[in-house]
């Protein structure tokens, strides 16, 4: 049918029916697998993808809400903690303030009693000696007196020391 | 630049059914080029995208922007595959005969289909007709109808004329673009490939006309898709 041919002098070679149905069929067909094949997957891919970054963006928000609610709990915690801490100290300086009184009272007391005991002690011992010492003395100046006597005693001194007894048993009486 | 074409005139004996085996083999590979690179691209598709899959998302937002720019998103998101489909074949069509020609024999076997009114037509009218399908389909008959008195009843021999100088302009447009490119590309060869002082003289301007050639085309495929989305905006959308 080359009548088309003559109205189109532009074309090359006119307007040919098969042609324009090779290219209609041609381009529906592209355009069926091409929806399949190419732009339903990068789609999807895009969906998908945007999907995700929203997701993220959600996730990340309430991560940032949490991390914030938990630092808030730590400080808190934090702060708590040291409270205990200086009580605890507190309480073990007073504790052991009392301790100390305490251990320097009884040591007080501990010396005092060892004094005392060891002066009783002293006094004793002392009371003992002196004692002793008297006893000795005694026995001795009644063997010196009996050695003496011994010895030689006139008659003249006897009655002298004789009167010199009577005369002492008499002043302290 | 007397090249004949390969035709096949009165095809299976029917009288009207004529072929130009170079626009059939042109469309062939233009179609299969398209589907070929838009399938691989698909592969290995990753929620980080890489490489070529930034290239084809760059080019689905920027399909995408020419759809926005007309209508709504929520109507307009359907005609993404239209639009896609349609730029990039155009594209590589157009490419198809900057890249090179071949005329064995003085028969035009390699060009680009889209320097042929016919198959230019073709998308043009199916375009249209997927206006005026999508506009009954999503507005109902009576509104579509009615669309056509709009603003005023007496426009309407002026609306029904409009239609076919949309699809006349749509379909030429194209094709008188990557037709021109074409004959002067195949001129300045033609000059380039007599003699040396030919091929001194051809060459650079050779080089320049492809390079422009290759903006037409890009242009000339980004016009028909921003086209398409104009018309079949003054058919869905009601706010106009």
């Amino acid at each position: 049918m080359q009548t088309f041919t003559g109205l189109f002098v532009l074309g090359a070679s006119g307007l040919n029916v098969g042609d324009m149905l090779v290219q209609l069929i041609l381009f529906l067909v592209l355009l069926a697998l091409l929806g399949k094949f190419a732009w339903g997957p990068f789609m999807n891919m895009m969906k998908e993808r945007e999907d995700y970054i929203s997701n993220e963006i959600d996730s990340a928000e309430k991560n940032h809400q949490e991390a914030i609610e938990m630092q808030r709990q730590a400080s808190e915690e934090l702060k708590k903690t040291r409270e205990d801490a200086q009580s605890i100290i507190e309480d073990a300086r007073k504790t052991a303030g009392a301790q100390e009184r305490d251990i320097i009272e009884s040591a007080r007391k501990e010396a005092d009693r060892l004094k005392i005991s060891a002066r009783q002690e002293i006094e004793q011992e002392r009371d003992k000696a002196v004692q002793t010492l008297k006893d000795q003395v005694a026995s001795m100046s009644v063997m010196i007196a009996s050695k003496v006597i011994e010895k030689e005693l006139s008659e003249k001194d006897q009655e002298a020391l004789i009167n010199q007894y009577i005369d002492e048993a008499g002043e302290e009486r | 630049m007397n090249h004949e074409a390969p035709m096949w005139n009165d095809a299976f004996g029917i009288s009207w059914l004529d072929f130009n085996l170079s626009n059939v083999l042109m469309m062939v590979i233009a179609s299969t080029i398209v589907f070929i690179v838009c399938v691989a691209a698909t592969r290995g598709l990753q929620r980080r995208p890489k490489g070529f899959q930034n290239f084809m998302e760059w080019l689905i937002d920027f399909i995408k922007g020419i759809i926005g720019s007309n209508m709504d998103w929520q109507v307009g998101r359907m005609f993404l595959p239209l639009g896609l489909t349609l730029f990039t074949y155009i594209f590589v069509s157009n490419m198809l005969g900057v890249v090179t020609m071949w005329a064995p024999h003085h028969t035009l076997w390699w060009k680009s289909p889209t320097s042929d009114p016919g198959i230019t037509m073709t998308l043009a009218v199916m375009v249209v007709v997927l206006t005026h399908y999508y506009g009954v389909k999503l507005k109902g008959t009576k509104e579509y109808g009615k669309d056509f008195t709009r603003p005023l009843p007496f426009l309407l021999p002026f609306k029904i004329i409009e239609e076919f100088a949309n699809t006349l302009t749509l379909g030429l447009r194209l094709y008188g673009n990557i037709y021109a490119g074409e004959i002067l590309l195949g001129l300045l060869a033609g000059i380039a490939s007599t003699s040396i002082l030919g091929f001194l003289g051809g060459f650079l301007p050779l080089l320049a006309w492809q390079a422009f050639s290759t903006f037409i085309g890009f242009i000339q495929a980004f016009i028909f898709t921003m086209l398409t989305m104009v018309y079949m905006s003054h058919k869905v959308s009601s706010d106009h």
